[in-house]
């Protein structure tokens, strides 16, 4: 009778103390995974800060870039952000309601979560070799904000149809069935009465879908980005762009300027995360506002 | 008179309810047009390369000398970068994402959980060439002191940041297929007497295992095809890789640094874009089973 009694309080120990050191050991799994994103955003903060000044975010490049400010880039990035919402937001909000609404479990239904769920994983620079090849010159777009907003908007599409999907999702069948009751047709319930229930988490995905848009370099190295260029005047300009400058800044200049690398990597990141983060809170205050 | 006008709305309203499902439609049927497009192009502009160097030439050949004459189209220094660059990234990022994962999942709760997932996930809004710059001013010159190479631009250094990138990736998605495991499981192991740690190493992991699987696909997709990472820290050089120490080049680096100077329409054009196509059809494929994975586990669970 003791021999087993002493063998399950060993087991019992064992277990104890393999719990012990199993937790340390997640835990630390779990700060390697949370230390990087605090390093990366403190050491851009860190570096880029000295940089930011009036000047530099509203002058024009200097002394062939060593100097100055980088306003062109800022308003490049702004400009094709906007067309690539333009072009990427309405579709991928239709594209979401019918995957919530209309789709139910048909073969075309998969068939179309399939290749979003293939398109989400499409490295960019095949984005960047599919716009060059197809907006740049077969459809004789050139090297301008409009090809690099096309291609862009099919990379950020899947991001803003799953997020509107999911939105659309969450809302309660309650509202959409006392609505069609009242005698309202699925369009007017979908536009009167989920759509807006829904907005908050849709409006968020499309935010964040635009904002990993907005960093990306490589689809629009070929497609819309230029060394240098003037604050461009219309869509069928190439533009300079905050993420192709960084690159370039770091990588290819002849002297570089720190200041400048830095400054520019602070107010990317500044405003791509600044975005995100913005709408990440928005919706969590909405979220609280609407309860069902 | 109010009659007729009340008949004229519902009419309308059913024009604008059939159109409106038309239009729905036809803009879901865009993803498949998109995908179906990239291929289509993808595949025209790289016949020319596969006519005049053969695929299995490109894809096996040892060297890739574009510009000399006469020119070498082979994908191999490019594809052991690839390989050595994802393997390196996935080794590490693996074990910390998934483990970070089961923490987040099983052993903490509430207001340090929400604010632990957002910080992980930051990470994956921040631009990846950021990342690389970050990569270039740390990581390069510390792994060329610490492990005394001549040049730090490795694809140790690339693997390593790339490993970062795809954390985020790793992370969230395990965490979703373990939070999906119904709680009935962990209270059953529990109620036998098992610790949260047995619990969580004997029945929770084990449920979830095919959405852990389909993480570290996707994962693994992501590290494959970042360019900007790879195209900054891993050195571009033109051999085929050997080992984590050496300079590497990409499929995707390549194709970035060589795009811009290219003469549109000629042989190396058209060998970028096999290139591309390679890179395509390979992510497509690790896509293609991550997202049944995932369907299957979730079907499983909502049974």
């Amino acid at each position: 009778m003791r021999q087993p009694r002493q063998a399950l309080i060993g087991q019992v120990r064992r277990a104890r103390i393999a719990e012990v050191a199993a937790r340390v050991l997640l835990a630390v799994c779990l700060f390697c995974a949370a230390v990087p994103p605090i390093l990366v955003i403190g050491v851009i903060v860190w570096r880029g800060l000295p940089a930011i000044s009036l000047e530099f975010i509203f002058d024009m490049p200097k002394q062939s870039m060593t100097a100055g400010g980088i306003f062109p880039a800022i308003v490049g990035t702004a400009l094709l952000t906007l067309a690539t919402a333009l072009f990427a937001v309405p579709a991928g909000i239709a594209a979401g309601i019918y995957l919530a609404e209309y789709a139910g479990d048909s073969l075309l239904a998969r068939l179309i979560r399939l290749s979003i769920a293939n398109m989400a994983g499409v490295p960019s620079i095949v984005y960047g070799l599919f716009g060059l090849a197809a907006f740049v010159i077969t459809m004789h777009l050139r090297q301008s904000i409009l090809s690099g907003a096309l291609t862009l908007a099919c990379l950020s599409l899947p991001a803003i149809i799953t997020a509107t999907e999911e939105a659309l999702r969450q809302v309660p069948s309650e509202l959409r069935n006392a609505a069609l009751a009242l005698g309202a047709t699925k369009f007017q319930t979908i536009t009167r009465v989920i759509l807006p229930a829904a907005a908050p988490g849709a409006v968020t995905g499309v935010i964040l879908g635009l904002s990993r848009a907005a960093g990306e370099t490589a689809p629009i190295i070929v497609t819309a980005a230029a060394f240098y260029a003037p604050l461009p005047t219309g869509l069928m300009d190439k533009t300079m762009v905050l993420p192709y400058h960084l690159y370039i800044m770091a990588t290819q200049a002849v002297r570089s300027n720190n200041n400048v690398v830095w400054g520019t990597a602070l107010v990317l990141v500044a405003s791509t995360m600044g975005a995100a983060m913005a709408a990440a809170a928005w919706r969590s205050a909405q979220r609280r506002k609407l309860r069902w | 008179m109010s009659h007729s006008r009340s008949r004229l709305n519902k009419e309308s309203a059913r024009l604008a309810n059939n159109a409106a499902r038309v239009a729905i439609t036809l803009s879901a049927l865009v993803s498949i047009a998109a995908l179906l497009a990239i291929l289509c192009f993808l595949l025209l502009n790289s016949f020319r390369a596969v006519g005049e160097v053969g695929l299995w030439e490109m894809l096996s050949g040892t060297i890739w000398h574009p510009t000399s004459s006469p020119p070498a189209f082979g994908f191999l220094p490019a594809e052991s970068g690839s390989l050595w660059v994802t393997l390196i990234a996935i080794v590490c990022a693996m074990p910390i994402g998934v483990g970070a994962a089961v923490c987040l999942s099983e052993f903490i709760s509430g207001r340090v959980r929400e604010v632990a997932k957002s910080l992980v996930e930051c990470i994956a809004t921040v631009p990846s060439v950021a990342l690389g710059l970050l990569g270039m001013t740390f990581l390069v010159p510390w792994i060329r002191t610490f492990f005394s190479l001549p040049s730090g631009l490795t694809a140790l250094a690339a693997g390593l940041m790339v490993g970062i990138l795809c954390l985020p990736t790793i992370v969230s998605i395990s965490e979703d297929a373990l939070t999906a495991v119904p709680d009935a499981l962990r209270q059953g192991s529990l109620a036998m007497g098992n610790t949260k740690w047995q619990t969580a190493v004997k029945i929770v992991v084990p449920a979830a295992w095919p959405g852990i699987f389909a993480a570290i696909l996707l994962g693994f997709g992501r590290a494959v095809g970042e360019t900007m990472v790879v195209l900054m820290i891993a050195g571009n050089s033109g051999l085929v890789v050997q080992g984590p120490f050496e300079a590497a080049r990409t499929l995707p680096g390549t194709i970035a640094s060589e795009v811009a100077e290219v003469v549109r329409g000629g042989l190396h054009y058209s060998a970028l874009f096999a290139m591309a196509l390679v890179l395509f059809l390979s992510t497509f494929v690790v896509n293609l089973i991550a997202a049944q994975v995932i369907d299957r586990s979730r079907r499983r669970w909502s049974r």
